[in-house]
């Protein structure tokens, strides 16, 4: 249950994004996820930051400076192999949390 | 990322940041660039993307915080902008880091002293289980000695003690290349050192067969001594030395560390054996010797306690006539050693610890004035985008560096202190506490020193973060003009609590230092019953084996006393067996002719003096006259008794031609009373005043006296002359201990307590008297200045400079009454506890506590006389203006 806080979630938020889309600049994924959530998730520049240079830290992105598509020049980050297996505990823990959660709202 | 990528972000922040900056830059760019291409203008895309991003440097201070290297680089970002800070306010830094030091350093050296003594353990082995056992008589209050015949009894007896063993005190003359050389000595029974635990570096101890009438002569020495009498030789077991004019063999060294505290100064360390010789040893009712025993495992001292009461209680009844009224007393060693100076040092640790407490105080409300004063800044990099946590950091930040620089400079200043207390230690002072030579900075005092730092640390954060936290909103407000209200006032409660806490304490210390510094007073000018000016003493010692014959001690004495009295300057000359203020004790037990007697022990000092000794140190005869050099063993034996004796056996009654004799009256021991003199003080300063009789050297002449000489001039300058007088008569007579009464009286160990105590603690109550007073000024003067817009409205109402003046001195007053009030409550408590240390002064002394509490009211009005004037003098145009 320990890991199944806010910063967890964008954490999760910010993985599945990744494996999903491959290299991504920061700025991608807010676009992404508030797309892919039909903007019902917001993600605050000011954590998302923070949270990537921990992930990075942590080993599970990678980052690399590139060029956009418009030529500008932004970080993109990618997955590595620590940071896939990081994704799956966390989807197993988001799931385990949705689970119990949604077990308590239809308890009858 | 690696381990050395973020070493290498260490050193590189900048790196680190511009990538980071570099990166939130492009983000902002992209969504620009976005809103553009959905047909934003320029201005509004730019403006909605800033909005939307907040605050990018706040960003990117989380983003720089995540890097938990780069976490120590912006310490050291906070410790360069509080270093500074402190440099741009070099006042403020300087008053506070000298006040720290101070603190600091008081503690810290006082500390070292009590490590040395206290603290660290006697050097034996588990120096818990030894007790020193003695007996107990009426005449002492503290333990009296310990005769040979009843230690055989104890020993025996004890079923508590694992061992027993017994010391006395003893001296040699040395045989040297350049004569005869008086040595401290201590003459142990044959377990002594076993029982104690101690091994000897070099050689061996004594075998117990060594204590026996029959045993060949050996000596163990000090290692002090092996040093420097005998240049450290390695082969130095086995040889022979000339111990009063007996070759003795040396058969031990003792370890370097090893000190015993009742005889620091020992040397030399001799079997004790009974013998035909040592008359005293032989006798039970001679005491002489001290016990030091082991308590079995699982024993108390008051069980030990017990046991020795009954055996003392059997022996009483067996041998009535020397053991009348002869208890026993078992104390732990370490209490033996240390019961005098315990609470001595406990006041002064107490005193410099208050002091700390007021240097604390003190920094924390110029702390607290300052963060204060900077409620702009900090509202404004809160707005900034600086966190709580942030803010409250940098606060740390600084109080950490404050009390860091402090403590450093106390620790050195403590280093300093020990050495100068240690230098102020005489000779004589260091042997009777030889544990004293290893006070210094060690690791102890080093860890107390960063205890008390992390102490002072702590209460400097706490006072910012009460500030930021009570102050709440106010961080927010602090930017708006005018906003001193309900913080200001929060504050200044708060100052205000604490400035009553510092006058208390001052007014405690300065009790405590009016107190002690009036018992050294009293101390000083006790009645002496003599005249102490120009008189100066020397030991003389005659060597045993040429002067064995009574008629050679008396020929010795008249010789030297002659060729004294005919020396240039010198007014008057005697002798005594033992000198004034030496202590009481040597005594005798008397029985009155013609009285019935019922076996009490009538305890009384026994001095043998020359004739003319009473006249030469200046007492004065009551009633009878003095006895003549001619009254020797060919005459009848009189003696002199002083008015204690007279007042306790013939109150209301004429002493004169009155007899007394030892307790069995032996006809060779009666004499009769042929004068009274004033009570001369024959014990310590702080001691009381005893019956005491003084006879006639030549009726009982011994080998050893005290020469007591009155001189016209100064009587330092006739030392060198009196040592040759009596080398001149005979090189093989040895000196000793060649001194002045005022040197004497000065030196005695009860002096140097009670001044090194008064002027120590004078001191911490000066620095808090001024430190305590300076922190009133601090408060008033804030509170004026925080009221400047008031007062001037009150001026503009009408309100005088008189009224002004008072609404300010009424504030202090009552910070300084409140103050007073509970530190004369506080300091009567505190010498209460500390009464031990007080002498011929009560803990509640009236005049004290008023100079007191005068001294320290007139200062804080004058400190808050010049806020008050600074108030009065308010334009209150300008003052309203100014809003």
């Amino acid at each position: 249950m320990a890991k199944n806080d806010l910063q967890g979630t964008l954490d999760l938020l910010v993985l599945k994004t990744l494996s999903q889309l491959g290299e991504l600049h920061g700025y991608g994924i807010v676009v992404h996820i508030q797309r892919a959530s039909d903007e019902l998730l917001k993600v605050e520049e000011g954590s998302l930051y923070p949270a990537l240079h921990r992930m990075e830290q942590s080993g599970w992105v990678a980052s690399s400076w590139g060029l956009t598509a418009t030529n500008r020049k932004a970080k993109y980050y990618k997955l590595t192999a620590v940071g896939r297996k990081q994704l799956r505990a966390a989807e197993a823990d988001f799931e385990h949390l949705v689970r119990g959660v949604r077990a308590i709202l239809h308890y009858a | 990322m690696s381990i050395s990528q973020r070493i290498f972000n260490l050193f590189s922040k900048s790196e680190v940041a511009r990538d980071i900056d570099a990166e939130l830059q492009s983000h902002i760019d992209l969504r620009i660039e976005e809103s553009l291409a959905a047909g934003i203008t320029p201005e509004q895309a730019r403006r909605d993307a800033l909005v939307r991003f907040g605050n990018p440097l706040a960003t990117r201070e989380r983003v720089l915080g995540e890097d938990a290297a780069l976490l120590l680089e912006s310490i050291a970002a906070d410790i360069r902008f509080a270093w500074r800070q402190l440099v741009k306010n070099l006042g403020f830094a300087a008053t506070a880091v000298i006040v720290l030091a101070l603190g600091i350093g008081a503690s810290v050296s006082i500390f070292a002293f009590v490590d040395a003594a206290l603290i660290k353990p006697l050097p034996y082995a588990d120096p818990a289980r030894l007790a020193q056992v003695t007996e107990t008589t009426a005449f002492f209050s503290t333990p009296a000695n310990l005769s040979y015949p009843d230690y055989l009894d104890w020993k025996r007896q004890a079923s508590t003690l694992s061992s027993l063993d017994v010391y006395g005190g003893a001296g040699y003359l040395l045989g040297t290349e350049s004569g005869m050389v008086p040595v401290p000595a201590l003459k142990v029974s044959a377990g002594f050192f076993r029982t104690l635990g101690v091994q000897p570096v070099l050689g061996r101890d004594f075998n117990p067969s060594e204590d026996q009438p029959q045993a060949a002569p050996v000596v163990v020495l000090s290692y002090n001594s092996w040093r420097h009498r005998f240049n450290g030789q390695p082969g130095i077991i086995g040889q022979t030395v000339d111990l009063s004019g007996e070759p003795t063999t040396i058969i031990g060294v003792l370890p370097k560390e090893f000190h015993f505290a009742p005889r620091g100064n020992a040397e030399f360390f001799t079997p004790l054996v009974a013998t035909a010789a040592s008359a005293c040893l032989m006798r039970r009712s001679c005491h002489n010797l001290v016990g030091v025993g082991r308590l079995k495992p699982g024993v108390t001292i008051q069980q030990a306690q017990a046991e020795f009461k009954a055996i003392a209680a059997n022996l009483e009844r067996q041998y009535p006539a020397s053991n009348r009224g002869q208890g026993a007393s078992v104390m732990s060693l370490a209490n033996a050693f240390l019961g005098d100076i315990r609470p001595i040092l406990l006041a002064l640790l107490s005193g410099a610890g208050l002091l700390l407490a007021i240097a604390c105080v003190n920094v924390s409300s110029l702390l607290l004035v300052r963060s204060e004063s900077r409620r702009r800044e900090v509202s404004l990099r809160g707005a900034l985008g600086a966190s709580y946590w942030r803010l409250l950091r940098q606060f740390i930040t600084e109080g950490l560096l404050l009390v860091g620089v402090g403590g450093l400079l106390g620790i050195a200043a403590a280093y300093v202190a020990t050495k100068m207390l240690k230098a102020m230690l005489s000779k004589n002072m260091l042997a009777q506490m030889p544990y004293l030579n290893d006070v210094g900075m060690n690791l102890h005092t080093l860890f107390f020193a960063l205890v008390v730092c992390a102490f002072a640390a702590a209460l400097f954060s706490l006072a910012p973060l009460l500030q930021l936290t009570l102050g709440g909103g106010g961080l927010r407000d602090g930017l708006a003009e005018g906003s001193r209200g309900a913080s200001g006032l929060t504050w200044r409660r708060f100052g205000e609590n604490l400035v009553v806490v510092e006058l208390a304490i001052a007014v405690v210390l300065l009790v405590g230092a009016g107190l002690l510094g009036k018992s050294f007073y009293r101390l000083l000018h006790v009645e002496l019953g003599f005249e102490p000016n120009h008189l100066a003493t020397v030991d003389v010692i005659l060597p045993p084996k040429q002067y064995a014959k009574e008629d050679q001690q008396r020929a010795a004495a008249h010789a030297i006393l002659d060729r004294i009295q005919r020396l240039p300057g010198v007014q008057a000359a005697g002798t005594s067996s033992v000198v004034v203020l030496s202590g009481n004790g040597n005594t005798d037990w008397i029985r009155f002719v013609g009285r019935s007697y019922d076996g009490r022990h009538n305890e009384v000092n026994e001095r043998e003096v020359s004739a003319n000794y009473l006249q030469t140190i200046g007492a004065s005869l009551q009633r009878g006259r003095y006895f003549t050099d001619a009254e020797d063993a060919s005459k009848p034996k009189v003696v002199l008794i002083n008015q204690a004796l007279a007042r306790t056996y013939f109150p209301g009654q004429n002493p004169i031609g009155q007899r007394f004799g030892d307790t069995s009256l032996t006809p060779t021991s009666i004499r009769e009373i042929v004068g009274v003199v004033n009570d001369v003080r024959e014990g310590g300063l702080d001691e009381p005043i005893v019956p005491a009789e003084y006879e006639p050297f030549n009726q009982s002449p011994d080998t050893y006296m005290t020469l007591v000489v009155r001189t016209a001039g100064n009587e330092n300058d006739i030392l060198p002359t009196l040592i040759s007088a009596i080398r001149g008569f005979d090189p093989g007579i040895s000196t000793d201990d060649e001194t002045t009464m005022a040197l004497r009286i000065s030196g005695s160990s009860t002096a140097y307590l009670h001044r090194t105590a008064a002027w120590l603690v004078g001191g911490f109550a000066a620095l808090a008297l001024v430190l305590s007073v300076v922190g009133l000024y601090g408060v008033i003067a804030y509170s004026v200045s925080q009221r400047t817009r008031e007062i001037g409205v009150r001026m503009a109402l009408g309100a005088q400079r008189a009224n002004v003046y008072r609404l300010v001195l009424r504030q202090s007053g009552r910070l300084t009454a409140f103050g007073v009030a509970v530190g004369l409550v506080c300091s009567i408590g505190a010498a209460a506890l500390a009464r031990k240390l007080l002498f011929g002064t009560q803990p509640w002394d009236l005049g004290t506590l008023m100079v007191v509490a005068l001294t320290l009211g007139s200062a804080a009005m004058l400190a808050s006389f010049l806020p008050a004037q600074r108030a009065a003098s308010v334009n209150p145009v300008e003052a309203l203006r100014a809003e």
